[in-house]
């Protein structure tokens, strides 16, 4: 199992080489980054061509490539283009905000599917069965954002009528949110709504993937044989089906993590939240190449971590996969 | 229904295998020995229990997928939501810039048909809404086809040549696959400015193919050790040959239901784009856009962010369903309902 | 035999013991789209201690539903057990409830299964699989769960027991699984021991070693065994007696020898020139013409008028079922005419250029 861990983790790092290369490759040529800078009237050719010289836009791409490379690991990912500050501490910022969001959403997501996809599979064409199946389907068929302003409404719509306000509907922490375990409960308080939101669709999908998986199980021979021992439903279900079934939805909810981050730009959008989605959306507007890269090479290391996470579950649940 | 047996509905002799995608095996024994068989209504006083109704995997499949009374509702339903958008200067009501100065922030009514109410310049937002689907249906339009080529084909090629050809597509599609699609598509859509929908419609595919190719190359490395393509193969028959005329036709299945899926996906991502602001140009009205405009104000006109969403889930939801009914079809051990 | 026919409930013949099985008037049907399939219609036999029942029959002819039935591990819907009654030592096993079902499942009747490729759980070690089908039944700890284990690894024939208790079934040969399998299935000393093909997934070279498995499990727990096949080399090596099957039916009943050399039903006959014999060289083989029966649409009277040659233009063969006629002890025909099967042997014979008929007939 150890070796298998190795393994899977030395052959992330050349992906997360590649992975820098290419972003640095997309986002280059993505455009004139001094698009914006040319239209002002009031910045002059020289003022232009100086940027160009200090941030040596005209050297050769591999030149300008190794050049942002090397800054990486020095904890940094340079300056803004127009003011000179730091990206690095905005960016430490917002990623602890956006990963309370994303961790939290996908395993309650996790929990919530699998039970109810086995749930669903062990009482095929129940009553159960039928209203998850609908539910899932109104779930994918939803825009995130969609659902998020209609909790947001909803949770108004209560406060008018109780004079209670259940969740907060914007904001990470109130004004003034305490510390230690009065700051976290204040967090959770807040994260409610925008965990539900991203959760939805998830949720909808992986327990999809877990129904079918669970009945294909179910119809499987080793269940026949673990029945003809005389093993209770319980234990049959438990310690035979759910481990089998949970290897295809693992792999689901690792591929997934890339959907997660997507739907953050869109929730912290909704709930202004300080995270990862917002500060995006943000030099996105303002077309700054530099954070844009600074910020892909962190997704696609959390990516990464993902999957690795995934690999050494689907490792430990099928152990077929580690002798491969 | 049963259909009469016809001893002249027996498939001749074809290239198509008995067991695939498409199920519909003329008879099919399991280790219980349930044969599938003559299903007339009428019992024949004489049978020998041999006549078996043979079916075409396409009839069988039609037959099911007909069945489906949801997908069929949902078929018909995205055939007038479809017509309705492509003629939306025809049936919408007003423009989608039009004024009524009158009525403006008007709740939903039928005085002077603002089915989905008005916003505070006095819109009609069911016209919006009309125009809206059209980009819509454009976009996801566009994504299906093209993400639908180009999965197929590099699927098709993966799955039949093998070796490193399939290895350099595969991780590339690995690659693409946990890519967060929205943030690639709003660098595009900052650096190269919005667009026609034609042309989001081909960003969205270019990031939407990999899941079809894997589809497409599963059934093709399967494929391929069959016996009627090793035989096509000795009689000499050419690689293009063999994949579009021999296994293409079996991996139908697969890739319609697909299609839906990336049909569904692709309208959601076409409303959230909008909605975030880097959609199709404005003035166009995208349903996603609407209801960014509508958020302002939603606590106090509630149906400019209710309506256009309604439609979104609409849409989404038929084509979902139009999938799950092809899914059932195509699938010969689901139980019918 | 120029007795007189006499139509019997079941062929219950005369016997010194006891029967420790008894399968009386078995329907189990199934419900699909297309109707219900008949996949065991009133089927009845008996196992007695010690000995090996072979069960014969093309697929399709409800042999493998009948012990499943047994079992109770019919999926149910869409199948049911619609009529008849298990007798286990004089107990109704369609009667019990499902927690004294499970008490029986594993410990009173065993089985195994046809493809051990995918009959171990492939997440799960052997050992810890074959160690809960023991601690389910029994009151003792895992030390000794597996030092049973070990020992009954051992006992058929697993090389380095002790290590390969921690193997995935992954790491086992097919030959190696199913002698888990067998491994599992005598854990608990069960009085029945059901094996549904247990050769059939398997190489021809590892078939003789594990019959050979199987026959010491058998000598070792001292069981009454139900060895289903549609190998006939299979039933002539281990089986006492045999119980022909088609179509959901049992057909014919006998010993090994009566039912090789003497089959007083032409669909037995018809199984022995159709197939390659380990024990009589034949020149030509003759296949059994047309198909299996539709289980939905079971073809009227004998369901093997249609591709019988004795009953070809005969009026009774195709409006009338015909039951189960008692020839002797244990021994039992359902063909209208069983009585003109020796001219029809003869009629085989001469196509097939050898002699069917042995001496012991």
């Amino acid at each position: 199992m150890l070796n298998y861990a190795l393994r899977r983790l030395l052959i992330t790092i050349p992906i997360l080489i590649l992975s820098t290369f290419l972003t640095f490759g997309f986002v280059s040529s993505s455009g004139d980054p001094l698009a914006d800078l040319r239209q002002q009237p009031n910045i002059t050719q020289e003022q232009i061509q100086r940027v160009r010289e200090m941030r040596g836009l005209d050297d050769p791409f591999p030149v300008q490539y190794l050049r942002w490379v090397e800054q990486i690991p020095q904890g940094g990912f340079g300056e803004y283009l127009i003011s000179p500050r730091p990206i690095w501490p905005d960016l430490q910022r917002v990623m602890g905000n956006t990963l309370q969001l994303v961790v939290a959403a996908e395993l309650i997501a996790f929990a919530i599917a699998v039970t109810l996809g086995a749930v669903s599979a062990k009482k095929q064409y129940s009553v159960f069965d039928y209203s998850t199946t609908t539910l899932s389907f109104l779930g994918f068929s939803m825009p995130s954002f969609w659902f998020a302003l209609l909790l947001q409404v909803g949770v108004v719509i209560i406060y008018r009528w109780t004079g209670y306000r259940i969740f907060p509907i914007a904001n990470l922490s109130s004004p003034n949110p305490g510390t230690g375990m009065a700051f976290w409960l204040d967090r959770a308080h807040h994260l409610v709504l925008p965990i539900a939101s991203l959760a939805i669709f998830s949720i909808a999908s992986y327990s999809r993937y877990m129904r079918a998986s669970m009945l294909e199980v179910m119809s499987s021979d080793y269940i026949r044989t673990a029945r003809a021992k005389g093993l209770s439903e319980r234990k049959i279900t438990t310690r035979h089906m759910m481990r089998n079934a949970l290897i295809p939805t693992v792999t689901v909810a690792a591929l997934s993590f890339g959907t997660l981050i997507s739907g953050a730009i869109v929730i912290e959008t909704v709930f202004g939240l300080d995270g990862m989605g917002r500060y995006f959306i943000n030099v996105i507007g303002r077309r700054d190449p530099y954070p844009i890269m600074a910020w892909l090479v962190i997704v696609g290391f959390f990516l990464m971590l993902a999957n690795l996470l995934a690999d050494l579950l689907y490792g430990y649940l099928d152990p077929r996969i580690r002798y491969e | 229904m049963s259909e009469p047996s016809q001893p002249d509905e027996r498939p001749k002799a074809q290239d198509v295998p008995v067991r695939t995608g498409l199920g519909g095996a003329d008879i099919v024994t399991d280790d219980a020995g349930l044969h599938r068989a003559d299903d007339s209504g009428e019992a024949p006083e004489y049978h020998d229990g041999t006549q078996i109704v043979a079916r075409s995997q396409w009839q069988l499949f039609r037959r099911r997928f007909f069945r489906h009374k949801l997908a069929m509702g949902s078929m018909l339903f995205l055939l007038i939501i479809t017509l309705a958008a492509f003629n939306a200067e025809r049936v919408a009501p007003y423009g989608f810039n039009e004024i009524d100065v009158v009525m403006r922030s008007t709740p939903p009514t039928f005085e002077g048909w603002h089915l989905f109410g008005t916003d505070q310049l006095g819109r009609d937002y069911f016209s919006r809404v009309i125009y809206g689907t059209r980009v819509s249906l454009q976009v996801a339009v566009v994504v299906a086809i093209i993400s639908t080529l180009i999965g197929t084909t590099l699927g098709a090629v993966a799955g039949y040549y093998r070796g490193w050809v399939d290895a350099i597509l595969m991780r590339f599609a690995d690659l693409i696959i946990i890519v967060p699609l929205l943030a690639v598509l709003l660098i595009f859509a900052a650096f190269f400015g919005q667009g026609q929908p034609m042309r989001i419609g081909v960003i969205i595919a270019l990031l939407s193919w990999p899941s079809l190719a894997r589809i497409v190359r599963g059934v093709f490395l399967s494929l391929r050790e069959k016996e009627y393509v090793q035989a096509a193969r000795a009689a000499g028959a050419g690689d293009l040959r063999i994949m579009f005329r021999h296994m293409l036709p079996n991996t139908m299945g697969p890739i319609l239901v697909n299609m839906t899926l990336v049909l569904a996906a692709a309208i959601l991502l076409e409303a959230t784009l909008a909605f975030l602001g880097l959609g199709v140009n404005p003035p166009t009205p995208a349903l996603g856009l609407l209801i960014n405009a509508g958020r302002s104000s939603m606590l106090t006109s509630w149906w400019l962010i209710i309506m256009p969403g309604l439609t979104i889930v609409a849409i989404a939801l038929a084509i979902n369903f139009v999938g799950d009914g092809l899914r059932d079809a195509l699938d010969p051990t689901q139980q019918e309902k | 035999m120029g007795a007189e026919p006499q139509f019997v409930d079941a062929p219950t013949g005369v016997a010194d013991a006891e029967p420790l099985l008894s399968i009386r008037d078995l329907v189990t049907e199934f419900k699909t789209p297309d109707g219900i399939v008949h996949a065991v219609d009133g089927v009845s036999y008996e196992v007695f201690p010690g000995e090996t029942l072979g069960v014969v029959g093309e697929s399709g002819s409800g042999k493998s539903v009948t012990v499943m039935s047994v079992l109770r591990l019919i999926p149910q819907p869409p199948g049911r057990i619609a009529n008849g009654q298990i007798l286990l030592d004089g107990t109704d096993l369609l009667q019990l409830s499902d927690a004294d079902m499970r008490k029986v499942r594993g410990k009173d009747v065993a089985m195994i299964f046809q493809d051990p490729m995918t009959s171990l759980n492939p997440v799960l070690s052997v050992g810890d699989q074959l160690a809960e089908a023991i601690l389910v039944h029994n009151d003792i700890g895992e030390d000794a769960a597996r030092k049973r284990v070990v020992e009954l690894l051992e006992l058929v024939g697993v090389p380095n027991a002790d290590q390969r208790f921690d193997q995935y079934p992954h790491e086992y040969s097919g030959g190696m699984r199913q002698r888990a399998m067998i491994a599992m299935a005598m854990a608990n000393q069960p009085k029945i021991l059901i094996a549904d093909e247990p050769t059939t997934a398997l190489d021809v070279t590892i078939q003789a070693q594990v019959l050979e498995v199987l026959q010491r499990a058998k000598q070792e727990t001292n069981a009454g065994v139900i060895l289903i096949t549609h190998d006939l080399g299979v039933i002539a090596e281990m089986a006492d007696r045999v119980v022909v099957m088609y179509g959901g039916r049992v057909v014919e009943t006998g010993t090994v020898d009566e039912i090789f050399h003497s089959p007083k039903h032409p669909y037995t006959l018809g199984l022995l020139s159709s197939l390659p014999r380990p024990d009589v060289d034949m020149e030509r083989l003759v296949p059994i013409p047309g198909q299996p029966p539709s289980l939905i649409n079971l073809p009227s009277g004998c369901s093997f008028h249609p591709r019988c040659h004795l009953g070809e233009g005969r009026q009774t063969c195709r409006t009338e079922i015909p039951p189960l006629f008692e020839l002797g002890p244990m021994r039992a025909s359902a063909c209208h005419f069983h009585e003109e099967m020796e001219d029809e042997i003869h009629r085989v014979e001469s196509t097939t250029g050898t002699a069917i008929e042995g001496d012991e007939a």
